[in-house]
């Protein structure tokens, strides 16, 4: 099964080598909207760094949708994705794999790129910690709801329309407790309530979600 | 029991069975409404510190409850549709998330409208009417899912999914108001016993809650039925249901 789900991440991130654009344009995007946040309003306004968690978390959202829709697409057009579900090990290795690859080149860069992001919006350097924290616990969880929405979309043709509409209700309360942390870590109290609530979003969904997102590609077989 | 089931579950036994129980269910809706909508908006005396204001609970707490646990029914039906596959159970979750989304809009805004007066403000970004917002995008996610796909059968069970996954947000838009320091008011008629409500007022409200339960399992059903005849339109009972209407002289 470890076998599997490692030879499988490792031809994830072989085929992600090969094709740069796909997770070199996330943060690029990423990069472009805070900025042009940061552009619409005044220049070296206070409230700015009041609103940063907010829009830090929004922008990674947003970014990480960009290369949802091609998670399971190209090795469903091709047949691939079938194959796998016919190995030994079951489809669940491969899902896990794919799941882990799209954050590992998709949520890992956008939470760390957070960082500068947050300095450029002057956000203090005392909240950058419970930023980033909530950012690794947070981001994994829109890989995995992206991926079920991903999954479930796979067959259709415009499914790049429907997948915001999919993912952001589902995604809300990652956001409420992920900037929650950043603003109580911002307002001088403890962080750590809000980010444990995270943690335990992101359990309960590595262990349901993936399962979900396989039964969702099966229904997209048939 | 299972083959009770089994038979209900079949398109044109259920078919039939709902041509006789929906205008039963339409009448009991209507009588109930009625006498809600009387009892509620004239004869119920005023609220001692809300006015004639509060009367919007009539409308309010009925659609509020009803988009609940029609969410809750739905996700019900994908259990059943997406376990055992039946294609009644398919038919009943895309039939229910249209009727579901519609008394999600009416709760919002009946809420919207009575907090203008009572709180100042339309809208607050509070915990329990974010979830119901966030209730009215998942019930419109499953539309959506819905028509995108060109198999009923495939895009029925996507939404069956989706449901399920979404269903978390149900416990956390019911026990908001408990869990967290909300603006919105504490339940008022759940307390078994002794509700906090005089009767002139608590009549109405249930005569409301359960016509409009018997609406909403009524256009449910329409839905349903329409659902059926779509799906089955090449099948044996479609066409001689058809014929017999064409007989009958109603095409």
């Amino acid at each position: 099964m470890l076998r599997a789900f490692a030879a499988a991440l490792r031809r994830e991130l072989r085929v992600a080598a090969r094709h740069k654009g796909d997770w070199l344009l996330p943060p690029l995007f990423y990069l472009i909207v805070v900025t042009l946040f940061a552009l619409g309003g005044k220049p070296n306004d206070p409230q700015l760094a009041a609103f940063a968690p907010a829009v830090l978390w929004v922008g990674a959202l947003l970014s990480a949708l960009l290369n949802l829709d091609r998670l399971f697409r190209a090795d469903f057009d091709d047949g691939t994705l079938e194959q796998m579900f016919l190995a030994p090990h079951g489809p669940i290795a491969v899902v896990y794999a794919k799941l882990s690859g799209h954050w590992l080149l998709g949520g890992l860069p956008l939470a760390l790129l957070a960082m500068p992001l947050a300095l450029q919006l002057g956000v203090p350097s005392a909240v950058l910690g419970s930023l980033l924290a909530g950012l690794l616990l947070g981001t994994p969880m829109l890989s995995l709801i992206g991926g079920f929405a991903a999954a479930l979309t796979v067959g259709l043709p415009r499914a790049a329309v429907l997948l915001p509409v999919l993912v952001l209700p589902l995604i809300g309360p990652v956001v409420i407790f992920g900037a929650g942390a950043a603003r109580a870590a911002a307002a001088g109290l403890d962080a750590a309530g809000p980010l444990y609530l995270l943690a335990s979003l992101l359990v309960l969904g590595l262990c349901l979600l993936p399962l979900a997102a396989t039964a969702a590609l099966r229904n997209s077989f048939d | 029991m299972w083959t009770w089931f089994h038979r209900l579950a079949s398109p044109p036994t259920f078919y039939r069975l709902a041509d006789r129980f929906s205008p039963w269910l339409a009448v009991i809706a209507a009588l109930l409404i009625g006498y809600g909508l009387v009892g509620g908006l004239v004869l119920a005396p005023a609220d001692y510190q809300q006015g004639d204001a509060f009367r919007i609970i009539y409308v309010h707490v009925p659609a509020a409850w009803l988009s609940l646990s029609g969410y809750v029914a739905m996700a019900a039906a994908a259990v059943v549709a997406i376990i055992w596959r039946i294609k009644l159970a398919e038919c009943v979750v895309v039939a229910i998330a249209p009727v579901g989304a519609s008394f999600t809009a009416m709760a919002l805004v009946t809420g919207m409208l009575w907090g203008k007066p009572m709180w100042g403000a339309y809208w607050v970004w509070d915990a329990r009417l974010t979830a119901e917002l966030v209730l009215l995008f998942l019930y419109l996610g499953v539309i959506g899912l819905n028509q995108a796909f060109e198999d009923p059968r495939a895009g029925a069970r996507a939404c069956g999914l989706l449901a399920l996954v979404g269903v978390v947000n149900v416990p956390i838009v019911h026990y908001s108001v408990e869990w967290w320091n909300s603006l919105h008011q504490g339940p008022t008629i759940s307390r078994i016993g002794k509700p906090s409500i005089v009767p002139a007022m608590l009549w109405p409200l249930l005569a409301m809650t359960f016509g409009c339960m018997a609406f909403f399992a009524w256009a449910v059903l329409q839905r349903v039925q329409n659902e059926l005849l779509i799906r089955e339109r090449r099948s044996a009972w479609v066409r001689n249901w058809r014929l017999e209407r064409e007989a009958a002289g109603n095409v």
